[in-house]
């Protein structure tokens, strides 16, 4: 931040950080009540969950990292890393159709693979 | 030669250099997490159904650590902004409070990863009949505990029950004794597997809260596998391990700087208090960046 901060100023912050501090702590609360539902649609379970982080990111981005009020060179920085982010995060997107089957360790001979009885264990 | 820009701001960004270094660094880290974050979506979009583990971590412990790293990072920001308006005593006690909180983080981690290790599955060649909730379950996978001459063991796979033979070295003397097959082994089943919905394990859970644990006996010979919850275990136990263990690695390093910018490090707020601000700006500014990841890792890893 720069240094035509007043004390006045400062103060107004703080008040700011608690207020974002009870944001998240709140927001935490509703990210685990929600999870007591248990929706049947896997897509609406992760998209609240998701949907709560990326706020309280936002929250503790914008205001714990001053990024609301940053400098010009920040701001292109985080362009281009939100950038090549999201380009990474559309590589999983494009590899959807080819992704590595299964979840168990078969290195074990002993261990069939899931598929090879039909996928169930 | 002196270098430009350490205390002051550059006139025409605006900036000190550290603060372009640290935004620079953040950047790559968004980079090195988001990696691995897509490298967990692709596990588990691949998972077959109904073979991705959850309800397996625990989410008073986790939801309790997570407000733990919240509190720290408010504690790193009010820190600042004391330290901004001359206020060092306060700037000494927040931190302060920053590293407890760093260091319960790690201690609370680490006991849940112990909690892991010492958790199984066990695959079974032939089904057997156990309690799911209220319900009689034929399955041939169980969670639970290992009990085995009062003790509950951590690490053990498959091949602990085969036993090991003696290692001697060149000369013939004998360094690590023979360790006897495991015949038999008690085991303390969980009343849930994952392979149940999140709704059906907290029905179950609900249902056997407070009912003793009636431990089965398993013969070694009807095992088929065996794994505590390491990463060996899946690829969700990988991939959690690998995520949780950088952000682990981060914390880690983070307190340290903050640590050594509030302890040995404070004696420059004496003699260059700018600096010594910047320092403390962008220390902060790598704890909050851990506390984000944390953010999206807590819900991703516990919840869903």
């Amino acid at each position: 931040m720069s240094d035509a901060h007043s004390h006045a100023d400062i103060k107004k912050h703080v008040r700011i950080y608690l207020a974002v501090f009870v944001a998240l702590l709140v927001g935490t609360i509703i990210t685990v009540w929600l999870n007591y539902f248990h929706f049947d649609s896997v897509v609406l379970t992760v998209s609240i969950a998701l949907f709560v982080a990326t706020i309280k990111a936002a929250l503790v981005a914008g205001f714990f990292m001053h990024l609301i009020s940053e400098k010009k060179a920040i701001y292109a920085m985080m362009a281009a890393t939100v950038f090549f982010f999201a380009a990474m995060m559309y590589l999983t997107v494009w590899a959807r159709e080819q992704v590595p089957k299964g979840s168990q360790y078969t290195g074990d001979k002993h261990v069939p693979y899931p598929a090879a009885n039909g996928g169930a264990y | 030669m002196e270098i430009p820009f350490v205390a002051k701001a550059r006139p025409d960004t605006g900036l000190y250099n550290a603060k372009v270094g640290i935004w620079l660094f953040l950047a790559s880290e968004v980079m090195l997490f988001g990696a691995i974050f897509s490298a967990y979506i692709l596990l588990r979009v691949g998972a077959d159904p109904g073979t991705w583990p959850h309800g397996l971590l625990n989410i008073p412990i986790g939801t309790f650590n997570t407000a733990v790293l919240i509190t720290s990072s408010v504690t790193v920001v009010l820190g600042w902004s004391a330290l901004k308006m001359g206020n060092f005593a306060a700037y000494r006690k927040y931190q302060a409070v920053t590293i407890l909180c760093a260091l319960g983080f790690l201690g609370i981690k680490t006991f849940e990863y112990r909690e892991k290790f010492g958790h199984y599955e066990v695959w079974l060649k032939n089904p057997i009949t156990v309690k799911h909730g209220d319900k009689d379950v034929q399955t041939d996978r169980l969670l639970g505990h290992i009990d085995y001459k009062g003790a509950h063991p951590l690490f053990w796979k498959t091949a602990t029950l085969a036993g090991a033979p003696e290692v001697k070295d060149k000369s013939g003397k004998v360094v690590k004794a023979a360790v006897p097959p495991v015949e038999s082994f008690k085991f303390e089943p969980d009343p849930y597997h994952y392979t149940m919905s999140s709704k059906e394990i907290y029905e179950a859970k609900k249902h056997a809260a407070g009912q003793p644990h009636t431990p089965i006996e398993i013969k070694s010979a009807d095992v088929k596998r065996l794994s505590a919850f390491v990463p060996a275990h899946g690829t969700y136990f990988a991939i959690y391990f690998t995520l949780t263990a950088l952000h682990g690695l981060h914390v880690l390093v983070g307190a340290l700087v903050i640590a050594y910018i509030w302890g040995p490090g404070a004696k420059m707020w004496r003699t260059n208090p700018e600096q010594y601000m910047n320092r403390v700006e962008v220390s902060g500014l790598f704890w909050h960046f851990v506390d984000l990841v944390w953010i999206f890792l807590f819900p991703v890893l516990y919840l869903l």
